[in-house]
């Protein structure tokens, strides 16, 4: 598909053949393989910047990759915080990048929650 | 409330086989993990392991983990993932959160194998996107299958360090240098060979300055260590790349042990502060044990030892065999643990695990900050 | 300089090693050459060796020694080295080439016949030389065993190839 995709392992073999599937991210949408963590595929697709910290707005992405050190967390599907890097994909899914700890959906009309 | 004779926290290589030699003296065992798959670590590592022969030395790490999830499953192992363990109180409850649900167990045996944590390390650049601890890629890669970067810097030439690096070649990925601020290579002079003929060069005494980048890390520059850990200003060479992987140790990932208000030790040799255990893996509060890296950072071989030691001590206790059966079963994994680690490359294990020992009072005497009972 | 600070041994460190056998032990026969040498807890060679040519013993940690007497190159220590440190030397030709056997984990293979890149302990190209067989078993757990000629004054420094393409 690309070449961040290990089509062609010299130990694993070829890599496991999954269904497709899409996901949004921000407005672009992005090829994704059932059942992988969001955070592979932005990784594919050459994400660099999965958030902006809340002080500082500095850039984040991932760190541990095994859902330890909240690096990753974007808002999935209007949620917030979401670990991306241990979270699957889902056809559809609507990925954005998180701006400091992010806002509920139901807070984005009114005020505070 | 549910109910289990042992509850193993982590499905890595320490909790399935602490699972396994429990459930094998005839407990009934309960194993929860967060992750979706089980295998913790071990299905990442797709190197082959040192040892002795006998213990599967040779064997890649992913293969051991099928054979040791086969050995699970036909035991009758209840695996639960997708489950967080939040807390642990009386010693014997197990608080659980799901996806949708949280839920409590009730356990006569807890054994904690929830392994490590990786280390930072702090430079100017260094929360760049691109700036990545190694475990980090080597999932990356070789679970998801997606390169992390292309040209890619590694901090830290010990095992992990030495052993991502190879790995991230394997994937096609350019490892632009290896760099260390001690001026020798950490890890076995046969990983750091396999990647220097390979043409990665391996820089001892250096370290990272800084990571630049807009966004992400677009250059990276090294230098020179002087022997207070000082950078030498003018020893600076500048690298091509878009990748930084930290590989500069692990820490114990030892909360539940704490809220259950077990005793630790700072030991630095094990990974920073480790739960005060016994030979027989038993923390200081009855009934608790540890397995694996969460009791001091080692690797996957002596990992799946220790979990063996804390099942079978953990079903002993729980009445499922006589302590002379469970010596006598115990005594193959003492042996494997002690040759591996033997020699100059076991020594911090070693020297770790003896300190801990010498300093039982130490742990005893203090007062619990935290969580204590 | 050593192995410890550049990570790799330069040629008088492995010809001292135990496991490398002396030059008149090399000389016009098949052998293998051990590169290990820092007590690691680790036997499998010594299992793997069904002629008896390598020990480790006990401690675990004793550095492997080769009887080259005994050794017949069959191999198989060399792909059950989870260090990738055994390599396999040829020296029965005698048309100035050496055939040497690389325990190899990258893609793409060489190819039979393939003009190849000979590198050093260090990377360095030093070198051409010509793949003469590929070897892929079970038995050897995914680790290729790639077989190249190499330039006779060659044999103890080429340690890996690259390709051309
Ligand atoms: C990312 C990474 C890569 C590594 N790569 C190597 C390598 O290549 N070579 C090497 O020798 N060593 C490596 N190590 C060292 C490694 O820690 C050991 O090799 C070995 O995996 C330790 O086994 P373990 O069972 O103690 O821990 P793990 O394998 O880490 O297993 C712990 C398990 O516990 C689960 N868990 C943790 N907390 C909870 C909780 N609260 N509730 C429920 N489940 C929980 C985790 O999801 C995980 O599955 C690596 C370590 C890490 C972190
Ligand atoms: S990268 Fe650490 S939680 Fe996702």
């Amino acid at each position: 598909m690309n070449e961040r995709r290990i089509e062609i392992h010299p130990i694993l073999g070829l890599r496991p053949e999954r269904r497709h599937v899409t996901i949004h991210f921000g407005d672009r949408p992005l090829p994704a393989y059932e059942g992988e963590p969001i955070a592979a595929a932005l990784l594919a697709a050459g994400v660099r910047v999965f958030r902006k910290t809340s002080k500082r707005g500095e850039p984040r992405q991932l760190f541990c990759g095994i859902g330890r050190c909240t690096d990753c967390v974007m808002i999935v599907d209007d949620l917030p915080g979401v670990r991306t890097c241990v979270t699957p994909v889902r056809d559809g899914m609507r990925v954005e990048e998180q701006d400091g700890r992010g806002r509920w959906e139901r807070e984005r009309g009114g005020g505070e929650p | 409330m549910k109910q289990a004779e042992i509850v193993v926290v982590g499905a890595g290589p320490a909790g399935l086989s602490a699972a396994a030699a429990a459930a094998q003296a005839g407990a009934q065992v309960l194993v929860i993990d967060e992750n979706a798959e089980p295998g913790g670590q071990l299905f990442k590592q797709i190197h082959k392991f040192f040892g002795a022969s006998e213990h599967r030395a040779g064997q890649r790490g992913v293969d051991i983990g099928h054979e040791l999830l086969e050995e699970v499953e036909g035991l009758g192992v209840d695996v639960v993932l997708d489950a967080s363990v939040w807390g642990i109180y009386d010693g014997s409850t197990v608080a659980v959160a799901s996806q949708e649900y949280s839920w409590r167990v009730k356990a006569d045996r807890i054994v904690l194998a929830t392994g490590a944590t990786e280390n930072g390390l702090s430079f100017r650049g260094w929360t760049l996107p691109g700036v990545m601890g190694a475990g980090c890629a080597q999932t990356m890669m070789n679970v998801h299958r997606v390169l992390p970067g292309q040209r890619v810097v590694m901090v830290g030439s010990g095992n992990v360090g030495l052993i991502v690096a190879y790995q991230l070649l394997q994937a096609g990925a350019e490892v632009v240098a290896v760099v260390d601020a001690l001026p020798r290579v950490g890890g076995y002079p046969v990983h750091a060979a396999k990647i220097a003929r390979a043409g990665v060069p391996i820089y001892t005494s250096y370290s990272v300055k800084e990571a630049d980048g807009d966004e992400c890390v677009e250059k990276v520059t090294i230098w020179r260590v002087d022997d207070r850990w000082q950078g030498v200003p003018g020893s600076e060479i500048e690298l091509d790349a878009d990748t930084v992987t930290l590989a500069v140790g692990l820490s114990p990932m030892a909360e539940l042990a704490w809220v259950a208000g077990c005793r630790f030790l700072h030991i630095p040799e094990l990974g920073g502060h480790v739960p005060v255990h016994s030979a027989y893996m038993e923390t200081t509060v009855p009934g608790i044990y540890v397995a694996g890296d969460v009791s001091g950072v080692e690797e996957a071989s002596c990992a799946m030892e220790e979990g063996r030691l804390a099942g079978l001590w953990a079903a002993s206790a729980a009445g499922r065999l006589s302590v002379a059966a469970a010596v006598a079963a115990a005594a193959p994994h003492e042996a494997s643990l002690a040759r591996l680690r033997s020699g100059p490359f076991g020594a911090a294990a070693r020297g770790g695990k003896l300190a801990m020992d010498g300093r039982r009072d130490e742990a005893w005497g203090q007062t619990l900050t935290r969580g204590g009972a | 300089m050593s192995i410890l600070e550049d990570g790799y041994f330069t040629l008088e460190e492995v010809l001292a090693l135990p496991g490398c056998p002396s030059p008149e032990a090399m000389r016009g026969r098949r052998v293998a050459v051990v590169e290990c040498g820092h007590e690691l807890p680790c036997n499998p060679c010594e299992t793997a060796c069904k002629a008896g040519a390598l020990t480790v013993g006990t401690p675990i940690t004793n550095v492997p020694k080769i009887d080259a007497a005994c050794c017949d190159g069959c191999g198989i220590c060399m792909v059950d080295c989870p260090g990738l440190a055994i390599f396999i030397l040829d020296l029965t030709r005698d048309d100035g080439r050496a055939e040497l056997w690389l325990p190899h984990e990258f893609l793409p293979l060489p190819e039979m016949g393939e003009a190849v890149l000979l590198c050093d302990r260090a990377g360095s190209v030093v070198g051409e030389g010509q793949v003469t067989k590929v070897r892929q078993a079970k038995r050897f757990d995914r680790t290729a065993v790639v077989q190249v000629l190499v330039p006779e004054e060659l044999a103890m420094t080429a340690r890996a190839i690259a390709l051309r393409r």
